[in-house]
């Protein structure tokens, strides 16, 4: 059993077909110019009819974002300098085509892979990807193509280009395996995109199965075995069945509202930590995002990012909604996330150190850079803000005078916003828990930020394996300080949120209905099953087990009573 | 003829305006040249434009040699200050 990246889910076994392009090999020659001249024009010619009707096909199934790629690839075989620089060294050394193409592609490909900019880096593939495609075409060679499959098969490769995932047989491709990539790699993202199986991160796969070996795996584990027993079949048999009965009973719940048996509802929203994530909510009928992360914007780069570039992204998530409401965070940097431009300096304790709201009341600048383009995005519907690592009311003063400097600001500049934007924090730092009674007064929400607010209360690094034990939903003091919050929010009519790991636990989700929760926010594979759940509850009951909850005393019992 | 214009836009010139740039240059036959620091590049290649990793702030002279030069460097000039329209 080999384990790779688990990249789009569902259980697959059949036969494997290798699709590694052969390394080609650009031998240099003695040519005439006309002659080279003319099989370079038709090379190219060629390679851009190929472009035009992947363009077209891909525009019609999976949309211009998808397609601009190919449009990216065209404008690359079009550029003057490319052709020029190609024929002068043709012309210069009276040599082949290939030869010099090749030459002239890779100077360019050094120059974008040396660029700092990582999005600017990224760009060096798609030269690497047309070059193969021209190359081919001048060496008379015919790329494995995908299109026309004759049986189903899983295709087996280093990586898989834009154009090969563009353009793949849907129908016969099962689920696909690749040695590099992670989980928002190209490749990962389009297979969960085309609901194909696939599994990424391999490392070696490509050179491990030979062509026509049976294969079996589990693209949700990321678990391969390469020429299974019949027992190790049966076992992914089993699987399948299991997982295509969870996959129909989900579809069931799409449409439906997430409401109990007596008409209590509770909004199911979803966790994103990019645009790219809203797909993935919509096919899973998403009811609202909970949780916008907005860390991913500022990571992964070498400056901050600007106003601009914020407000681009934050619109395109709130119109992307359609209406839905939309919760986003401000920066939540600092504790194990940290940012090569932002010096937060050694701490001997970062999670209890220099981090989220701290940083954000410290660096104004930086946080009102923030607000103004959440405040700019606005305009394009429903938009919530919440603030994290709030421990005191001091806190929420403090970044409310910001925030209504920013307004002020906007006003002044006739910059539109709108006014209804809320303003919520999150709950994951006991002391603000104790008293939200009072906190509720000062904000329209709260959203429980479960994974730091076990930390914090349990006193436990989650990540220290000796006192692992000690990280545990089921702990009685914790869950009664949700209570106690949930309780605090209710009675003062304010929307309350969950949105840690807890949220999508099947025993939990009654619990947290007994004590009143209003929003249940989650990554968006989990809310059709969440939804199941909520529909077959009773709220009455839930109450009932919340009281015998608040009898209890350790762990254990909870997680009985639950059971 | 040539003019010097600064780049306004907080990305850069990454891969849409090079594009929009390269689109409006070629619409002129005369020969268009971005030149910064000691680099001059075309300005009807998209590659070597994305190759110049312009940021913003950077002041770049755009040189043009042709019947419709005047008309380019006003249009181009014109990009630029706008942002690219973007």
């Amino acid at each position: 059993m080999i384990i790779g990246t688990s990249a789009s889910p569902g259980i697959v076994i059949g036969k494997a077909l290798l699709i590694n392009e052969e390394e080609l090999n650009i031998v240099k020659y003695i040519s005439t110019f006309d002659l080279e001249e003319a099989r370079l024009g038709q090379a190219i010619q060629s390679a851009k009819l190929e472009l035009n009707s992947l363009r077209e096909k891909t525009l019609q199934t999976l949309g211009n974002d998808k397609a601009l790629i190919f449009e990216a690839h065209l404008m690359i075989l079009d550029d003057p300098e490319l052709l020029k620089q190609t024929l002068t060294i043709i012309k210069n050394q009276s040599v082949n085509a290939e030869y010099a193409f090749n030459t002239v592609a890779n100077k360019f490909i050094d120059v974008f892979e040396s660029m700092e900019d990582a999005y600017m880096r990224e760009r060096a593939s798609d030269i690497r990807d047309v070059t193969s495609r021209l190359l081919y075409k001048l060496l008379k060679k015919t790329k494995v193509s995908l299109e026309n499959l004759s049986t189903p098969v899983i295709l087996i490769a280093r990586d898989l280009t834009p154009s090969q995932t563009a353009s793949m047989d849907r129908k016969n491709v099962l689920g696909f395996l690749t040695d590099i990539g992670g989980k928002t790699s190209h490749t990962a993202i389009m297979a969960r995109t085309l609901e194909i199986p696939a599994v990424v991160g391999l490392s070696n796969i490509s050179t491990t199965i030979k062509d026509g070996d049976l294969i079996a795996f589990d693209g949700g584990s990321g678990e391969v075995v390469i020429n299974p027993s019949t027992n190790q079949i049966e076992m992914f048999n089993a699987r399948h069945l299991a997982f295509l009965k969870m996959k129909q009973e989900q579809s069931l719940m799409i449409g439906l509202e997430s409401i109990t048996l007596d008409g209590f509802h509770v909004e199911l929203a979803g966790n994103i930590g990019t645009p790219r994530d809203l797909d993935a909510l919509h096919r899973n009928d998403a009811e609202a995002v909970g949780l916008y992360r907005t860390e991913f914007l500022f990571m992964d780069r070498t400056s901050m990012p600007t106003e601009d570039e914020q407000y681009a992204a934050y619109s395109e998530v709130v119109q992307g909604l359609n209406g839905k409401n939309c919760i986003i965070r401000t920066l939540d940097i600092g504790g194990d996330k940290t940012l090569s431009y932002l010096s937060i300096g050694e701490e001997a304790n970062p999670f209890l150190g220099y981090r989220a709201i701290r940083i954000c009341l410290k660096e104004t600048e930086l946080f009102k850079v923030q607000l103004r383009a959440l405040l700019r995005a606005s305009v394009h519907g429903p938009l919530s803000i919440m603030f994290p690592m709030i421990s005191s009311l001091e806190e929420i003063l403090a970044v409310k005078k910001i925030w209504n400097e920013v307004k002020l600001e906007l006003a002044e500049k006739k910059i539109p916003f709108s006014e209804k934007v809320q303003l919520g924090i999150m709950i994951e730092i006991p002391s603000a828990a104790l008293i939200s009674d009072i906190l509720a007064d000062h904000v329209d929400f709260f959203s429980i930020g479960t994974n730091d607010l076990t930390q914090y209360t349990c006193a436990v690094d989650r990540m220290n394996e000796k006192i692992e034990y000690l990280y545990n939903p089921y702990n009685p003091g914790l869950l009664r300080l949700i209570h106690m919050t949930i309780k605090n929010a209710v009675a003062k009519n304010k929307m309350v949120g969950i949105c840690g790991s807890m949220a999508h636990q099947k025993d939990l989700v009654p619990l947290f209905v007994g004590m009143g929760v209003s929003e249940l926010s989650m990554s968006a594979m989990h809310i059709l099953s969440t939804r199941k759940i909520i529909r077959s509850l009773k709220k009455s009951e839930c109450e009932i087990l919340v009281e015998n909850f608040l009898k209890i005393g350790t762990a254990e019992e909870v997680k009985k009573l639950l059971n | 003829m040539q003019t010097i214009v600064k780049v306004l836009n907080d990305e850069g010139i990454h891969a849409r305006p090079a594009g929009i740039l390269v689109k409006l240059a070629n619409n002129y036959s005369c020969d268009i040249e971005l030149l910064v620091d000691d680099n001059a590049v075309n300005a009807k290649s998209i590659m070597s434009i994305m190759g110049l990793g312009l940021i913003k702030d950077t002041l770049v002279t755009i040189k043009a040699d042709g019947v419709d030069a005047e008309a380019a460097l006003t249009e181009i000039s014109n990009l630029f200050n706008n942002k690219f329209n973007l």
